[in-house]
């Protein structure tokens, strides 16, 4: 390996002296403070600062409009265009859950229904907040394309059993996703 | 009844009114580094109005902030560790809190008020030997943290009092010799007379006025204000550096020792570290504004009629004066964080060299400079010019000692050959 030298800068009388590079910083410093208090920082704007640094101010200002596409939330499950529930209840995502968040329990479809041929549909299906670490697997793993993060990021409650979304809830969060897989269309 | 009069003032100003100054300090810094960085900082912890049902909080700025960081601290669990030495260990935050505390009995936070016919001066101790009192139970205060460091019988916090201790030791001279041109131009030690001829004469470093007259200045005290502003640089910065503040917080800092002298310590007892640390700050700005800009004087002659504000019987102009001062010590409170957010830290030896080589010997220069400014009037030409050529000729070989001293030594000279 070869030994790079590096030769101390030599130092100018004025830059020994120190005062100027103090002054420098103050004036930089100074301008940070001045500009911050008017709302005038750097990339204030882009960031919808709250009009004192860069700063957005969680409970009066909400960042729900500035948030990415590919924003992870809450994970919720979706039904289609018919209104079916798009979970066939086949327990991948619990199986891939790497904090065990999920718990399914599966049920058939009774003969008779209108969704008889797809035979499975969770009977319940529990996501613990308090466990669930946004990863998004369980979107990856889902071959049916029923589970989806969405942007939902403020999920708060009273007690541990508030923090657990059942079916109901996690449809509601949901909704409808139309325009995908339609293997289970009466059309096929 | 004077001792009465007494007990309120120290229970007024000692508790009343530099105490609170302390959480006030930490939530400006807090504030003023925020907004330096381009964040927010506190401005939430206010009174929580809506648990007695009104509409909205009251948070004023987060101004009660501080107070929730000390019932914090208060709540804390108190740990000891098995193995320092106890009662070292229990002594040293007091000993860093009380010479700060026992400091501000000799500064004049006011004139005086009269009150039903007492008069009474707005300081603890009306001592004559202000500056030598405040320097000598000042350095106590290193006892604290070199106590603090020793008996936690752990390595880093070890380090963090040796370093402190050499700090406070040699800066110590700087700050004392810095002074002494000042304590020469007004012929006095006693802080608060010091402030009344600032008031009457301009203050050491706007002398623009003399005996309510704005503009006149004669050639003596404006040739005093070099000297003036060189002690001024110098005891500014030495207090910076008594007082463990960012540049040269050394016994602290965090990158290499932990916490320095404080890591073994929790709830209280580092409260009362941070506490001794701010009030010493507090005091220090106290003594540059009484030294060097004027105390509590309003300035431009304005101060008599100040002084003599009267409310019904009782002359209060005193308290007056106790708000300008506060505010001075506020402003000077915050061109103390303004450095410290600021410049950044220094290394040991420059530390070291910048106290013993640099401000030592300017210092010292700047006493006989000082003197001769001062003595110049009683004098004849021929021995002011004689007086002048030695001391070009003393700063010269000054300067070319310090130079030759700083002859390099060879750097990493080992293994990678010179560097």
């Amino acid at each position: 390996m070869a030994v790079i030298k590096v030769k101390r800068p030599q130092l100018s009388f004025g830059e020994k002296i120190y005062f100027g590079a103090l002054i420098k910083g103050f004036m930089l410093t100074m301008k940070h403070a001045i500009n911050s208090m008017r709302g005038k920082s750097r990339g204030a704007k882009e960031l919808a600062s709250s009009g004192l640094g860069v700063t957005m101010q969680y409970p009066e200002q909400k960042w729900d409009d500035q948030l990415p596409e590919h924003y992870r939330g809450a994970p919720a499950l979706v039904t289609d265009e018919q209104g079916r529930e798009r979970c066939v209840s086949c327990q991948l995502c619990e199986f891939i859950c790497p904090p065990k968040a999920i718990k399914i329990i599966p049920s058939e479809i009774p003969e008779g229904d209108r969704w008889e041929k797809v035979e499975k549909r969770p009977l319940e299906f529990d996501i613990d907040m308090i466990r669930c670490i946004y990863c998004g697997m369980c979107e990856e793993v889902c071959p049916e394309q029923a589970i989806f993060l969405r942007k939902d990021y403020a999920i708060t409650g009273l007690s541990r059993a508030d923090m657990v979304h059942n079916k109901k809830k996690l449809y509601e969060i949901g909704g409808v996703r139309t325009g995908l897989v339609n293997k289970w269309n009466e059309l096929k | 009844m004077d001792f009465l009069i007494l007990l309120a003032k120290i229970i007024g100003l000692t508790f009343l009114v530099v105490l609170p100054l302390v959480p006030i300090c930490v939530y400006f810094e807090r504030r003023f580094s925020a907004v330096i960085q381009d964040r927010v900082g506190p401005n939430r912890v206010g009174i929580p109005l809506t648990l007695f049902g009104a509409k909205k909080d009251f948070s004023f700025l987060g101004l009660v902030q501080p107070m929730a960081d000390g019932i914090k601290l208060f709540l804390k669990e108190d740990f000891t560790p098995s193995y320092v030495r106890k009662a070292f260990y229990w002594l040293a935050p007091a000993l860093t809190v009380a010479p700060s505390l026992i400091t501000l009995a000799v500064i004049p936070f006011g004139s005086s008020i009269n009150i039903g016919g007492h008069e009474i001066n707005l300081a603890i101790a009306d001592l004559d030997v202000g500056p030598l009192f405040i320097f000598s139970i000042a350095s106590l205060s290193v006892y604290g943290i070199t106590l603090a460091g020793w008996s936690s019988n752990s390595k880093f916090p070890f380090i963090g009092g040796v370093r402190s201790t050499a700090q406070m030791i040699s800066y110590e001279i700087c700050l004392g010799l810095s002074v002494i041109p000042v304590l020469l131009y007004f012929g006095d030690l006693n802080l608060g007379k010091i402030v009344q001829h600032q008031a009457d004469h301009g203050w050491l470093l706007l002398p623009i006025w003399k005996n309510g007259h704005v503009g006149s200045i004669d050639l003596q005290t404006a040739l005093f204000w070099i000297p003036a502003f060189i002690s001024f640089l110098i005891f500014t910065i030495s207090i910076f550096a008594e007082t463990n503040r960012m540049p040269f917080d050394l016994p602290e800092c965090e990158t290499e020792l932990v916490g320095g002298y404080h890591t073994e310590y929790s709830s209280m007892k580092f409260a009362m570290f941070f506490m001794g640390e701010y009030a010493a700050m507090v005091v220090g700005s106290a003594l540059i504004i009484t030294l060097f800009f004027g105390g509590w004087s309003l300035g431009f002659g304005a101060d008599e009629a100040i002084k003599n504000f009267t409310v019904g019987d009782f002359r209060v102009g005193g308290l007056i004066h106790l708000g300008i001062f506060l505010a001075k010590l506020i402003a000077f409170i915050l061109f103390f964080i303004l450095v410290r957010w600021t410049v950044p830290r220094f290394r040991y030896d420059q530390l070291m060299k910048l106290g013993w080589v640099i401000f030592f010997e300017a210092a010292l220069v700047n006493v006989f400079l000082g003197a001769l400014v001062i003595a110049a009037p009683s004098l004849s030409p021929a021995v002011i010019g004689i007086g002048a050529v030695l001391l070009i000729v003393l700063t010269g070989a000054i300067i070319w000692v310090a130079k030759v001293s700083e002859e390099p030594v060879k750097r990493n000279s080992g293994l990678l050959g010179q560097n």
